[in-house]
């Protein structure tokens, strides 16, 4: 079997499926909720298939097809997995099915939700999985348009503005990725081609790379974000309905991050050597300037949004740090971080779901009125914050590891950004679950059902999991991450070193 | 010493003698049968028309050879033109067909004038003399001023008319200017001159080969003149005043064809005069055209987001577009010239689906065609406001849809010639441009219809669903796979550079 297309079947599984649930009726709403379950947790048992057959031993691509598309211009069907990208798509296909689950309060226009879900999935899926320069911006920017039209539905009051910001932030960015794509496909001698592992290697000026690099890394730095273009990421988070905020902070995010490592990094690498110092300041503003706008918000489902700023701080910190470690932690986190916050947003949407309030004062004293919901709640926070034994501690304790490796000072801004996490993670904790219950609204509350135990216990399930034995995850990621750490450090794409550098 | 006849090989123009044939056969058929009750004779003659001449063009495909006392050229570019042309022509055909039909203004004119215009344009597409060029603009100008004002009864349809007429008199006495002076240069108007030996004719294109360099500031002149003159018809800034009203103005099919078609013919004329005729020139006029391209871009962009009226949305969008297009004429490369032929077939697809869409929706008399008549048009229609979704989308130029291989095209022979500062230009200009298509995305998608207000009933003929449908279909399928069109555009683009 292991030459049956896993990975290209999960891929378009999910689009498949968004079409025969177009032609269902609308009116049936436990129909439509359960064929969209059943698609994606299909979806998932394919990507179980991936991860069965990934061979951790190798550092290339596997898995994936190859085929002709436009031959005359050189764009290619092309995808496969590495020891990254695999943990992406199978972190897609596990929360897709929880998203779903997450969304039965959804009660109007359920057909076209489950239609844009299902699309969004097959173009994250494709995202990780394109070997191909053009196959990728053609799924990178497909995914904007679904989830347009989910936030800008099927969201809360101000979802125009948020779902507009965020389309126009993505779109400005990745056109300028596109012209730098336009560029490579000219510069790469002989015949164009879009094809990634073709590309690598291309020799180019110093000046030229430093271009092209900050092409890529205006698209993906707005994806991920990077203060100061993470503006949108607020507004798209709190507008949005729960399932598009779970796959927002839990998937789409890890796009920009996984674009710095697959190209960005890769294909000019002497410039991102230089512009390490600065990403890397990036990054460490990002982890103390969003924690500390945490600490400060009203509203919990903005709170989590400030919260993924300063996590996704540390993945960036992580993957320029330039040691194995950071790199492999910094990869794990990316997995981490969309475990924990795709549950912080899981249980807000729960508590919204219940009080239709999102504001930190409505709440107080819910521990006493849903003790069950109140120990899940604090077991997510914990993992958030990365207490030991649960999974951000790993990831957190690996990049921090590494940065004192490579930049031993710079360790110490980031080390407080795990205390500030603590701070307003905690804090938002004692304030809606502790204390007397002040508002009469919130003593009748009904306690986690079967449904919300169901999407739960998977994610909490994995949290442990991977807090106490990371192995199998490290063991697959390590050689790809080398492989990324050696290019940052010392490969070289000008021309006239290239023939050192570059190995077979 | 006999009189030096010319050749006549009809041959060449047969395209558009079939259109002139039919477009009077309409007439007179129409006179001949008089009211009949639902008048299928038009439109289905319209077609028979429009498909014969599809039928000549193609015949024509192969050929590399100059017609009619060379004033004709008969290539592989002005063939993929016609074709286009006449797709365009049929699908106008096909939409108009409910919509006069709702309004009550169906009559022969409309088709027959619709068919002059083509021909015209046909005619521009391959002319190779500056003469030519003129008759075919002054041709299928005339019947799209007529066309633009059909609405007889409806005063912003004169008002635009009468606009459209003037600058076009105007642009066009720029144009001839510019003939004038060429000739003053070099003593002809033709645009390659005769291959023969010893002919007396000499052509823009000979002299260019046989003079030194730097002789010619009188001809660059000329060329700012012949550019002024296009630009207008394409819609360039800061030649695009009568644009917006013009598209308002007119009925929704004719705007889309104008959008479509108009477009498509200058930008023929254009492409032949600069990228073959006028390339050795191509230091000088360079500097004008990344200034016209660089502006055109920036202010149909960002005029078009304080637009309330959707066709006016989409004139200054169609402005913008005629800037992206310029970029590609800056590169003067083939990736260049099959790139534009490329972006103006399927932008007009496209553009013309969009006004399909207008069309259908407007209702009796345009009464519906600001942004905000649209709201919440995805519960109430879904499949019209799908296939409006993906006209926006693709004249967005968002992947999967044919308009992003048009701007991957056209921006990638910039790039390949040296232009990437201006294809920078032109990516920001997109990300600012999709800012109103999205608005109409938002209004269709994510409020809800007013209170009160009426109900979009689609009252569409099933030809116009057909070309709707036709539109929507291509604007996807080519999107994906656009092998067959860019290989069409690529050989037309190589028989084209004719010495």
């Amino acid at each position: 079997m292991s030459d049956f297309p896993w990975l290209d079947v999960a891929i378009f599984m999910p689009l498949a499926f968004a079409v025969v649930i177009g032609f269902l009726p609308k009116g049936n709403l436990a129909l439509l909720r359960y064929a969209a379950l059943g698609a994606t947790i299909a979806t998932f048992v394919v990507s179980l298939g991936v991860l069965a057959y990934f061979d951790a031993g190798n550092s290339g691509f596997q898995l994936g097809s190859r085929a002709e598309w436009i031959p005359e211009w050189g764009v290619g069907y092309i995808t496969g997995v590495d020891g990254i990208s695999v943990w992406l798509v199978l972190l897609t296909t596990f929360l897709t099915p929880l998203a779903v689950l997450a969304s039965w309060s959804v009660t109007k226009r359920v057909k076209p939700f489950f239609v844009f879900l299902l699309a969004l999935e097959t173009g994250m899926l494709g995202v990780f999985s394109s070997l191909d320069m053009f196959l990728f911006y053609v799924f990178w920017e497909v995914t904007l348009v679904p989830m347009y039209l989910l936030i800008g539905m099927w969201g809360y009051s101000n979802r125009i503005y948020a779902a507009m910001k965020f389309f126009l932030f993505t779109l400005a960015g990745s056109l300028l990725m596109l012209v730098a794509i336009l560029y490579m496909y000219f510069a790469v001698g002989g015949d164009p081609t879009f094809d990634y592992q073709e590309l690598l290697g291309t020799p180019l000026a110093l000046d030229v790379q430093r271009l092209l690099f900050l092409g890529f890394f205006a698209s993906f730095a707005v994806k991920v974000p990077l203060v100061p273009l993470h503006t949108w990421l607020p507004d798209a988070h709190t507008e949005a309905p729960t399932a598009g905020s779970i796959l927002l902070a839990a998937v789409l995010l890890k796009m920009g991050t996984y674009g710095l490592l697959r190209f960005a990094i890769p294909l000019f690498p002497d410039a991102a050597r230089e512009l390490v110092p600065l990403i890397m300041t990036l990054a460490i503003i990002g982890i103390v300037y969003g924690a500390l706008v945490a600490i400060m918000q009203k509203d919990l489902k903005r709170l989590v949004a400030y919260s993924s700023i300063a996590h996704l701080g540390f993945v960036v910190l992580g993957m320029f740090v330039g040691t194995i470690q950071g790199m492999s932690g910094g990869i794990l986190q990316m997995v981490n971080h969309g475990l924990s916050t795709g549950a912080l947003f899981m249980l807000v949407g729960a508590l919204y779901d219940r009080r239709h309030t999102r504001l930190i004062a409505d709440y107080g004293g819910l521990a006493k009125t849903v003790p069950v919901l109140a120990g899940v709640f604090l077991f997510v926070t914990m993992s958030s914050i990365g207490l030991p034994g649960l999974n951000g501690f790993i990831g957190e304790f690996l990049i921090l590891l590494g940065t004192f490796f490579g930049y031993s000072w710079w360790v110490v801004p980031a080390t407080f950004g795990v205390v500030l996490a603590a701070i307003y993670l905690l804090w938002a904790y004692r304030r809606v679950f502790h204390g007397p219950v002040t508002n009469e609204a919130n003593t009748t509350l009904s306690d986690m059902n079967v449904r919300e135990w169901l999407m739960l216990a998977p994610v909490m399930a994995m949290i442990v999991f991977i807090g106490v034995y990371p192995k199998p995850f490290l063991d697959r990621i390590e050689p790809a991450a080398e492989k990324v750490v050696t290019q940052l450090r010392d490969s070289s794409m000008i021309p006239g070193q290239v023939e050192e550098a570059v190995g077979p | 010493m006999g009189l030096n006849t010319p050749e006549i090989e009809l041959l060449g123009i047969a395209p558009e003698i079939a259109l002139v044939i039919g477009a009077l056969a309409i007439l007179i058929v129409d006179a001949i049968i008089g009211d009949s009750r639902d008048k299928w004779h038009l439109w289905m003659l319209s077609t028979i028309t429009l498909g014969l001449s599809i039928f000549f063009a193609a015949q024509a495909w192969g050929t590399n050879e100059l017609h009619l006392g060379d004033m004709i050229a008969v290539d592989g570019f002005a063939t993929f033109v016609k074709i286009t042309l006449a797709v365009f022509a049929l699908l106008t055909v096909w939409l108009s067909r409910g919509y006069l039909h709702r309004d009550g203004i169906e009559e022969s004119e409309f088709y027959a004038l619709l068919l002059f215009a083509v021909a015209g344009m046909m005619l521009m597409a391959s002319a190779a003399d500056l003469i030519v060029v003129f008759l075919a603009l002054e041709t299928f100008s005339l019947a799209l001023y007529v066309l633009v004002g059909f609405r007889r009864t409806s005063l912003a349809g004169q008002e635009s008319a009468m606009k459209y007429f003037l600058l076009g008199a105007f642009s066009s006495a720029f144009f001839l200017l510019g003939i004038a002076l060429v000739y003053g240069a070099i003593g002809s108007t033709q645009m390659y001159g005769s291959a023969a030996e010893g002919a007396s004719a000499q052509g823009i294109a000979t002299t260019l080969v046989s003079l030194p360099a730097g002789e010619f500031t009188l001809l660059v002149i000329a060329t700012g003149f012949l550019i002024v003159g296009l630009g207008f018809k394409v819609a360039a800034v800061p030649f695009h005043m009568w644009t917006p009203d013009a598209y308002q103005g007119a009925p929704a099919p004719v705007t889309g064809f104008m959008a479509a078609a108009t477009k498509l013919a200058g930008f023929a004329a254009l492409i032949r005069l600069l990228d073959a005729i006028l390339f050795p020139l191509r230091d000088d006029w360079r500097p004008m055209v990344i200034g016209i391209a660089v502006l055109t871009m920036a202010v149909g962009s960002i005029l078009a987001i304080v637009q309330e009226d959707l066709k006016r949305l989409l004139a200054y969008s169609s402005i913008a577009h005629a800037g992206f297009i310029l970029t590609a004429i800056v590169a003067s490369n083939d990736r260049g010239v099959s790139g534009s032929l490329f972006y103006l077939a399927t932008y007009g697809i496209t553009v013309l689906g969009a006004f399909a869409v207008i069309a259908v929706l407007g209702g009796r008399d345009e009464r519906r065609t600001k942004v905000d008549d649209f709201r919440g048009l995805f519960y109430d229609s879904p499949l019209l406001a799908g296939a409006l979704t993906l006209f926006l989308l693709s004249l967005a130029g968002v992947p999967a849809t044919v308009g992003f291989v048009g701007k991957l095209v056209v921006f990638g022979a910039a790039v390949e010639a040296g232009y990437s500062w201006l294809v920078v230009v032109g990516v920001v200009a997109s990300a600012v441009a999709a800012f109103f298509y999205l608005r109409v995305l938002v209004v269709m998608y994510m409020q809800e219809r007013r209170e009160g207000a009426e109900l979009v009933v689609p009252d569409s003929s099933a030809l116009g669903r057909g070309a709707i449908a036709i539109a929507a279909v291509a604007t996807v399928a080519l999107g994906l796979y656009w092998s067959p069109l860019i290989d069409f555009a690529e050989r037309a683009t190589f028989f084209f550079s004719v010495g």
